[in-house]
């Protein structure tokens, strides 16, 4: 049972209240995009073992997406944070570094 | 009006906790910016109650407002009140984008009430009901066995739940399945 | 025999006698005995068969890890199949039937599957079973089923309910023993929030038994003591009959209560089960005895040491009026004093060791018991219960020294902790080689959401297996776990615990330990699954060298006792046959639950009706009392069809269709979905939202929309009208009601986020009412209020007024092709507006009509249903709806994807109507036959049915469904596939049936 922050409403929510909506920090391809923009856009994503970057949406509470960086293997929460950005904020990746000092922002895994 | 009826026309259930439908009321859906004082304004001069913070509900008899989400409040009003209330908010909040919504009929108000109340609530809900971390005016949306809900103490043996009207009564029944199984003992006297 | 001694047990009440019944037999037993106890005080040894060889079995323990002693409880609806008797406390009237035996638990013909044990070996399923294929369905699996399957399964509705119940808690000790009390004690002192779960109806845990002293009392005072001192503790829960049955990610536990197992209410609650968020937790859950493995060891009346001492001390019971002792460590020895000190006879204790000369074998030997070192048991003899141990070296071969007659044997291995919940999120183990037992690792703890520890293992279960150290080792953990959550008030003085003292023990996984094939053959380690000794040695011959593997291929440890006295001794076997250490082979993988327990427990309150939420509208009630025949629609149900008088569904659904187009029909539309999208950005929204523009349509007006996913796939449909120049009201589906508000918030949360838009789900605020058929504007305006002529209201135009004296948004829509409105007013008139429909439609013809009139009347006009047409792999252009992708728009969800080359490829399947040359009504989902077969030889396809309905309209069958480029097929005939007969022909037509040029809705 994952057990999350949601920073929209402050209440610490049981994953039965959310919902997973996938990896975050996606950016939308439209028209005038290539094929491979667009089948990366749609289809290719992250699975890596350890740091990974994802969306809920507290779907039984304030109905508000929010952002979570996580560990895929040990579970621990490096933190939730604002949906309503391009990139995780500094707190975020400082606290991901102190945790795991070897991962590296953005490399493909 | 005539006729008008709420989703289970004031069914209740007798018990150590007691569980009844509470009628029609008013209910606005209002999506702004939370911030505003005017906004505050309107909603508190509507239900005569403060402008609830992050987490909490605070009510008057049926009139009341819930801090749903960052740009939400429930305002309660009387049922009859409601076109009134949205004419008030319309003009206070005229020039700024907000969304003041009608949202009465699509819920049903549950009040559960007695000794236990806490218990009956904590069965249901993935929430902790202690009185440290859920005392009276602590507002909170989850779930209720399989349906969304919200609830909030009115005091300390009385919460009100609002669930949508199609599942009332689900939740009617859940609840008295909840209160019929008796006190489990655990929350400390508050 | 077993019997109840004079002396008075500690649980139980010689003065409260309690009747209850053993295949048929009436016996009595006494309040506080478990079914046992009760069993064994009425010389009831024999309790069941064994699971793969029916040989007869007795009880083995007296906790939760007994393997044997499963029974059927109770009859009809209170039924519960596979009830330990160690863990089922007595109750009046109880009833029980012994399992896996035929005809009778004394006679089981099954039994001469012992005789055929070398032709059963381990893997025999997977070896016998394999060849040929088709034997698996029609003998193999028949056969297989029928011998297997431990209790039977219930076949009546369970009359109980069950509940759950949420909290949060700083500390969760599980476990009620003297470690577990000690860490609630500093925990609840140090001010947390502490939760304490005890599996039994006893606090204490062992102690008392083998006589511990604490703070200089016994353990029994210092027990009583502590629990008054944590009962007026308001931040201390105490929980006895309350299993922690598993530990999982982030701190969150289940707890298994057992509410009336002990005293059932028939129709009551129970069990209930908790759901803790912990922020720590201490698991104090003891240690589980091991068997010794030598050759029949599986003779009703070979029980563990400390099970024999727990039934003397505890309930009064004796398993026996001599009683051998075989051990390899001191603490069995205090079961030999236990037994002499009750006045019952202990022939000799058999001690592997060399020698013994602790505190413990020396007050034996002081007491006049005959200690024999050195020695092992050779084999047991007796049929259904224990006459006598054939006594052998241990460093030998098996070679018979003597026969000691005997009715009980009380055997010791020595102990391992209960690390089962330490273990089950992660916890890592390490190999104590002086103590021969796994233990936890307090350094590899399982983490939380923080990446820090959140488990602690205290007492026994950690390991320290003595009271001074073992209640230390509790309170300690209880003070850092309250600590680690922010409390740390001053907590009293750590109890101080003493102890014999006890030298090592000797690890024994074989008795004697060079035993022949005949004796290893006889040696069970798995109770429950009948694996033994030979069978582990087998699997890693033939291979199955990881733990896991030889687990999987010989069963062991896979019963529902999960292996919990087998496990260790199994896989030193196995370590010991492959040459390598225990540590190396490892444990196989503990996983929750610690014990079973009830399904019904984990749907708590999701039964009967309450099985799933079922979603009503305001009208439900008069469909319900008008013959509704229903339809479930997600959660909603809804009228299929309404069935009056003797009629059949068929007949009501046609009746329905024909009055709606020849009178007036009323259709509960409230389900459908509504979304009001507002704000200064709305328009643009809306255009990325559907594929054609919303943004240009004035305000009054409706318009068919199209959304898609990213993918381009049709996923939903629906009217949308403007309401003023910032506000849109959006139909959608029944089903996309939810779905697509939180696909708009979605996309406005995480995409748009500057967007100036707010959406809400009014759905459930509105109730909507289709009046359809050529009487429907007469019906409307009858009740006055409003002008709902064809030029004051005309097609996909929408107005607000009052009709009647109803509050109503009228929509001029059709779903139908007839003169058609969709009334919307709030849910609380819904009721009374559906009525007044009724009563002033009655001069009308008005008839109510359900969703599969709804489906024909649609299906004539052509007109395509999401979930029908569509699939999720259906675009826009498979359906014709070209007209509704704007070209003007620069992008909206789906654009890009509308142009990638499978998606623009002449060669989809295209909406066609079908019409069959016979008239007859194709089968739903056919499939349109091509030429030839493709490359795994099946027949190659060239469009399917997604529609299908007979006409009460046209009176014949009519179709719809995509086919190759069928829209320049039109009048082709082509063939369908017919389940079950000849392929059925069809003639490629136009989709719309009825009235092509829509003059009927356009008046």
């Amino acid at each position: 049972m994952l057990i999350l922050h949601c920073p929209n409403c402050g209440q610490n929510v049981d994953e039965t209240d959310l919902h997973s909506g996938g990896e975050a920090h996606l950016k939308r391809f439209g028209p005038g995009s290539s094929d491979q923009e667009f089948e990366d856009y749609l289809f290719m994503r992250e699975n890596p073992k350890g740091v990974h970057f994802e969306r809920w949406h507290h779907s039984f509470g304030c109905g508000k997406w929010f952002l979570a960086a996580r560990c895929t293997n040990t579970l621990e929460v490096f933190g939730t944070y604002s949906a309503q950005t391009l990139e995780p904020p500094k707190e975020i990746i400082d606290r991901i570094i102190a945790r795991r000092p070897d991962w590296v922002k953005g490399a493909k895994t | 009006m005539f006729n008008a009826v709420s989703a289970l026309d004031h069914r209740t259930f007798a018990g150590d906790v007691t569980i009844r439908e509470d009628g029609l009321r008013g209910m606005i859906s209002l999506r702004g910016d939370m911030s505003l004082a005017k906004l505050k304004s309107v909603c508190t001069s509507l239900t005569g109650v403060a402008f609830p913070a992050q987490g909490q509900a605070n009510s008057d008899g049926a009139q009341g407002l819930a801090w749903m989400s960052p740009d939400e409040v429930l305002v309660m009003v009387a049922h009859d009140a409601v076109d009134d209330a949205l004419a008030k908010i319309a003009k206070a909040l005229k020039g700024q984008h907000h969304l003041a919504v009608n949202v009465s009929d699509a819920r049903a108000v549950l009040i559960v009430e007695g000794p236990y109340v806490r218990d009956v609530i904590a069965k249901l809900a993935p929430v902790d009901l202690h009185p440290d971390a859920f005392g009276p005016g602590s507002f909170r949306r989850s779930r209720l066995g399989q349906v969304a809900a919200a609830f909030w103490m009115r005091d300390d043996q009385s919460v009100a739940v609002i669930c949508f009207r199609s599942v009332a009564d689900y939740a009617f029944d859940l609840l008295k399945a909840a209160a019929q199984g008796g006190p489990v003992g655990h929350f400390p006297d508050s | 025999m077993s019997t109840r001694l004079a002396r008075t047990g500690r649980f139980i009440n010689k003065s409260k006698p309690v009747a209850f019944s053993f295949n048929g037999r009436n016996l009595k037993g006494v309040a506080g005995d478990t079914l046992a106890s009760a069993l064994l005080a009425n010389d009831q040894m024999l309790v069941g068969r064994s699971f793969k060889y029916h040989r007869p079995r007795g009880v083995i323990a007296s906790g939760a890890e007994e393997p044997n002693g499963l029974v059927n409880l109770g009859k009809g609806e209170s039924f519960e199949p596979n009830a330990r008797v160690t863990t089922t406390e007595l109750f009046e009237g109880l009833t029980a039937t012994s399992q896996n035996h035929f005809p009778s638990l004394e006679f089981d013909v099954g039994a001469i599957n012992t005789h055929l044990s070398r032709f059963l070996p381990a893997g025999f399923y997977y070896k016998m079973f394999m060849f040929p294929a088709p034997f698996w369905k029609h003998v193999y699996e028949p056969f297989i089923r029928k011998s297997a399957g431990l209790g039977k399964a219930p076949k009546q509705r369970d009359e109980n309910t069950y509940e759950h119940f949420n909290i949060e808690a700083d500390v969760l000790v599980i476990g009620g023993g003297i470690a577990g009390l000690a860490a609630a004690l500093a925990a609840g002192q140090s001010g947390a929030r502490t939760v304490v779960m005890e599996q039994t109806a006893h606090w204490g845990g062992r102690a008392p038994v083998d006589g511990a002293v604490i703070d200089g009392k016994p353990a029994e005072d210092w027990i009583a003591e502590t629990l008054a001192a944590l009962s007026e503790m308001p931040n201390v829960t105490l929980r006895t009959r309350c299993m922690g049955a598993g530990v999982y990610d982030h701190g969150f536990v289940l707890g298994y209560e057992r509410v009336s197992d002990h005293a059932p209410q028939p129709g009551g609650l129970k069990h209930r089960l908790w759901r803790v968020r912990a922020k720590q937790v201490v698991t104090a859950t003891g240690a589980i005895e091991r068997p010794l493995s030598f050759a029949t060891n599986d003779l009703p009346g070979v029980v563990l040491a400390s099970a024999v001492r727990d039934y003397v001390v505890n309930f009064g019971v004796s398993l026996g009026d001599r009683t051998v002792v075989v051990t390899n460590n001191d603490d069995a020895y205090r079961t030999a004093i236990t037994l002499k000190e009750a006045g019952l006879e202990v022939p000799a204790i058999i001690d592997a060791r060399t020698e013994a000369n602790g505190e413990l074998p020396q007050k034996a030997r002081a007491l006049g018991i005959r200690v024999e070192t050195g020695k092992g048991i050779a084999s047991v003899k007796g049929g259904k219960r224990v006459t006598g141990v054939a006594i052998c070296a241990q460093a030998g071969e098996g070679a018979v020294l003597e026969e000691i007659s005997c009715d009980c044997v009380a055997m010791s291995g020595g102990w391992s902790p209960i690390v089962h919940l330490w273990s089950h999120c992660g916890g890592k183990l390490n190999w104590d080689a002086d103590q021969a037992m796994f233990r936890p690792d307090l350094d590899r703890a399982p983490t939380g959401a923080d990446g820090l520890p959140f488990v602690t293992a205290a007492g026994v279960a950690n390991g320290h297996l003595f009271t001074a150290e073992g209640i230390a080792d509790g309170f300690a953990a209880g003070r850092a776990a309250a600590k680690v959550t922010g409390h740390s008030q001053k907590a009293g003085q750590a109890p101080m615990g003493e102890d014999a003292a006890e030298d090592p023990l000797e690890p024994v996984w074989l008795m004697p330990q060079g035993a022949s094939y005949k004796l290893r053959s006889k040696a069970w380690l798995d109770f429950q699954n009948d694996v033994k000794v030979s069978d582990v040695q087998l699997a890693a011959q033939e291979g199955f060298e990881s733990v896991e593997h030889a687990k999987r291929y010989t069963t062991l440890g896979m019963a529902t006792d999960q292996g919990k006295i087998s496990n260790i001794n199994g896989l030193a076997i196995l370590a010991d046959q492959l040459g390598a250490e225990i540590p190396a082979v490892g444990t196989t993988t503990f996983r929750p639950p610690y014990t079973p327990i009830s399904m019904a427990s984990i749907a708590g309150p999701a039964q009967r009706d309450l099985f799933q939420p079922v979603r009503k509208t305001p009208m439900s009630g008069w469909h319900t009392a008008n013959g509704a025949f229903y339809e479930p629609v997600g959660q909603w149900r809804r009228p299929y069809a309404y069935l009056r008088g003797s009629e059949t569904v068929h007949e009501a659904v046609n009746r329905e269709v024909v009055n709606a187009r020849t009178n007036t029909g009323l259709l509960d539309a409230s389900t459908l979905g509504k979304l009001i999208v507002s704000g200064p950005d709305a328009g643009k929204f809306l255009d990325m939202m559907y594929t054609n523009m919303m943004s240009t349509l004035p305000v009054g007006k409706c318009r068919y929309g199209l959304m898609c996913t990213e993918n381009g796939f049709l996923s939903d449909d629906g009217v949308v009208a403007r309401i003023d120049d910032n506000t849109w009201l959006c139909h959608t589906t029944t089903g996309g009601a939810e779905r697509i508000h939180a696909w708009m918030e979605d996309w406005l949360q995480c995409e748009w986020w500057d967007w100036q838009v707010y959406v809400a789900n009014v759905t459930e605020q509105l109730a909507q009412v289709a009046v359809v058929g050529p009487n429907a504007r007469k019906l409307l305006e009858s009740l006055g209020g409003m002008d709902l002529s064809k030029e004051a209201l005309p097609f996909m135009q929408w107005a607000d007024g009052t009709l009647g004296s109803f509050d109503a948004r009228v929509y001029r829509i059709s779903f139908s092709g007839e003169l058609s409105y969709e009334i919307a007013v709030p849910a609380s008139q819904g009721r009374a507006f559906w009525d007044k429909l009724l009563e002033a439609g009655e001069a009308f013809g008005i008839m109510p009509y359900g969703t599969e009139a709804l489906h024909i009347m649609r299906a004539e006009k052509g007109l395509i249903m999401i979930g029908d047409e569509t699939d999720g792999t259906i675009i826009p252009q498979d359906l014709n709806l070209q007209w509704a992708l704007s070209k003007k728009k620069e992008d909206y969800l789906g654009k890009r994807a509308h142009l990638r080359s499978h998606m623009a490829d002449p060669n989809r399947w295209k909406l066609v109507g079908l019409e069959t040359l016979d008239g007859s009504v194709l089968p739903d989902g056919a499939y349109a036959i091509a030429d030839g077969v493709n490359a795994n030889g099946q027949g190659n396809t060239q469009g399917r049915v997604t529609s299908t309905y007979f006409s009460p309209t046209l009176k014949k069958g009519i179709a719809m469904g995509l086919v190759h480029k069928g829209p320049d097929r039109m009048g082709e005939v082509i063939s369908f596939t017919n389940i079950g007969g000849e392929p059925i022909k069809a003639r490629i037509v136009d989709p719309v049936f009825y009235d092509k040029d829509g003059e009927k809705q356009n008046v």
